[in-house]
């Protein structure tokens, strides 16, 4: 029992009718294991009372850095190490300095958002990502229901409110880990 | 749920579904290479291979292969990498400003938009490196590596250096943006093949499972990255346009450059993308997903921005004349009148006048007159940017100094490299990859499609 899931699989072809059939299911006191897309679907992670993603603070963060970085990068270089005359400008001339302060913030900020992206979404190439039914990058969404979270509400059950809530198919699927 | 005004023209047509989606995308990347897309391949690598002569004869002769002279010491190369990287404007600007502006439009054209600002950046950062002479040393002039040549470290102070920060970021900015949103694409492909390609587009697809958590943080990552992608964009072609602006010469050291110069880039770049895009629809018959009501919101975008370029060539050469500056009066009257008015004249009808054509709804929703147009401008803003590199240097401070400029055949050839670079990517890209953003496009099969807004009306 513990080398494998049970799952009940809600498959719906229309976003507007997921979108109701989530706070449906919710709402009968089904917990929904995950649901999946072919393309984002608005409003979904609200309705599965998924929290807001941190990744707004990872990029500030990220791009703090870069700023830190490249300003202590330029005053060193040309305001301590190895200070040059060029066309009598002071020697830490912040204005010339912005561009590549801008330049770096950015760059930080976008790589650091998105390996964090990556990492916490864990996406890698050498992944291999189970689905749970092949049309789900097509054109299904596919709601996952784990028998083993919702032992209070039999399978049959969970079945007939899946088909209630718009569902055109209902299937079973057993995953082996 | 997405409603959209019944005003609004459908965005796809043929009554398309979900699934038609997924088939008509990936039918392209299944087949095997058509005829057509064999021949056009095989001119490119063509292309590419005589191009590689010239470089190869830069690289082991030197500069001095070029036409350049002492008193035009800046002529194609310059001219050639502000082209190319203008070109690589319209991608970025497409998938990240548009995306803030909410332009459901974009949905068909950015996929194919930020692939060619990717190759478009690569052709552009070529001429920078091969004017180096010796561009395997450029890593230690162009980025701030500890040496024992001299001055210790890169000059901060230097355009010249931003350009490097910014065309590097913009680069890999763009392609980190590309990638991402490839990412649920190449996993639809995945699920769809078997054995080797399996393999390729799963490693591609870092293992995409489609989940609501996956794409709810995924959908933040975008939106961020479109945030920081609109200011670096405006960025990239300022800090260009910085290149000359800082400087001192009569006709460059104008503070007019970098609103200018973004127009400019944003206005060669959608008409480059036109130019490819509409051979693209027809090859993979994609009229159903890029349609006249596409066409004609680009041909706008060219419209105003080409607009802005040609009330920024008139406000030149007022400030010109208001300052009162005789060098000033001289370098665009020169410009006008001198041994190069034809390639002034040239511009002036390519950005000028062309573009406002477009005020017509006939020439804006005509397939042949958009592609006619498009490369028009592509060819007047490669005019504009050697009028403002040539014809502001070739009349020396001294009338001994004065001299004209007569590329060779190796300015010709390693231009010619490019244009090889360039095709033999978007080629590859086109055939190899989902032309179109499936996913996106599919989110809008309900909302914005041709059954639904007949439903609403």
């Amino acid at each position: 029992m513990s080398d494998s899931k049970n799952f009940i699989l809600g498959v719906y072809d229309d976003e507007d009718v997921l979108l109701h059939a989530v706070s449906k299911i919710r709402g009968a006191g089904i917990k929904i294991d995950e649901v999946y897309s072919p393309f984002p679907v608005h409003g979904l992670d609200d309705e599965l009372g998924y929290k807001k993603s941190k990744l707004p603070i990872a990029a500030f963060l990220f791009g703090m850095l870069g700023t830190t970085l490249a300003l202590t990068m330029q005053i060193w270089m040309l305001g301590i190490d190895w200070p040059m005359i060029i066309g009598g400008k002071n020697f830490v001339a912040i204005p010339d300095f912005i561009p590549v302060t801008f330049e770096l913030t950015v760059l930080l900020a976008a790589f650091g958002m998105v390996g964090t992206f990556l990492v916490s979404s864990d996406l890698k190439p050498w992944k291999d990502p189970k689905l749970l039914d092949i049309r789900i990058t097509d054109d299904k969404h596919i709601m996952a229901i784990d028998l083993a979270k919702n032992k209070a509400v039999d399978a049959a059950q969970i079945g007939s409110a899946l088909k209630d809530s718009g569902a055109v198919e209902v299937n079973d699927k057993k995953v082996e880990e | 749920m997405q409603v959209t005004s019944p005003v609004r023209k459908p965005l796809i047509t043929g009554g398309k579904t979900v699934h038609d989606v997924t088939e008509d995308i990936c039918r392209q990347v299944e087949a095997k290479p058509s005829k057509l897309w064999l021949m056009a391949f095989g001119v490119s690598v063509v292309t590419l291979a005589i191009g590689f002569l010239a470089v190869a004869a830069t690289l082991w002769e030197g500069i001095g292969m070029w036409g350049l002279n002492k008193t035009v010491g800046w002529a194609w190369d310059i001219t050639n990498f502000v082209w190319w990287v203008g070109i690589g404007h319209a991608g970025t600007l497409i998938s990240a400003v548009l995306l803030l502006f909410r332009q459901k439009w974009r949905m068909a054209i950015n996929r194919a938009a930020e692939a060619m600002t990717i190759f478009a950046v690569i052709c552009a950062a070529m001429f920078p490196v091969l004017h180096m002479g010796r561009p395997w040393l450029g890593a230690y002039w162009a980025l701030p590596l500890p040496n024992t040549f001299g001055s210790l470290w890169v000059n901060f102070n230097s355009p010249l250096l931003w350009d490097v920060f910014a065309i590097s970021t913009y680069f890999s900015v763009s392609l980190v943006f590309w990638y991402l949103g490839l990412v649920p694409d190449f996993a639809t492909i995945r699920d769809r093949a078997t054995g080797m390609r399996k393999t390729i587009y799963g490693a591609l697809s870092l293992g995409w499972d489609g989940a609501a958590r996956t794409w709810s943080r995924y959908e933040s990552v975008s939106l961020i990255l479109a945030g920081l992608a609109t200011p670096l964009v405006l960025s990239v072609h300022t800090i260009v346009s910085f290149d000359f602006a800082t400087s001192v010469i009569p006709g460059w050291h104008t503070t007019i450059f970098p609103p200018y110069f973004v127009a400019g880039a944003i206005f060669s770049g959608f008409a480059m993308v036109l130019t490819l895009m509409l051979v693209t629809r027809h090859v993979f018959k994609l009229q159903d997903y890029i349609t006249i009501e596409h066409i004609e919101l680009m041909n706008i975008v060219i419209m105003v921005t080409g607009s802005i370029v040609g009330i920024a060539y008139i406000t030149e050469f007022f400030i010109a004349w208001y300052s009162g500056v005789p060098a000033e009066q001289y370098a665009f009257f020169n410009r006008m009148n001198g041994p190069y008015w034809w390639a002034y004249w040239s511009m002036m009808t390519c950005n000028v006048i062309s573009p406002q054509l477009f005020w017509s709804k006939k020439i804006r929703t005509s397939i042949a007159a958009t592609f006619i147009i498009s490369i028009i401008v592509n060819i007047g803003m490669w005019f504009e940017r050697f009028v403002i590199i040539v014809t502001s240097l070739h009349r020396d401070y001294l009338p001994s100094s004065w001299a004209m400029f007569y590329p060779t055949v190796y300015d010709m050839g390693v231009y010619l490299f490019t244009f090889g670079l360039f095709f033999t990517a978007f080629f590859l890209f086109a055939k190899f990859f989902p032309v179109i953003n499936m996913a996106e496009v599919k989110s809008i099969v309900k909302s914005s499609s041709e059954n639904s807004v007949k439903k609403t009306a």
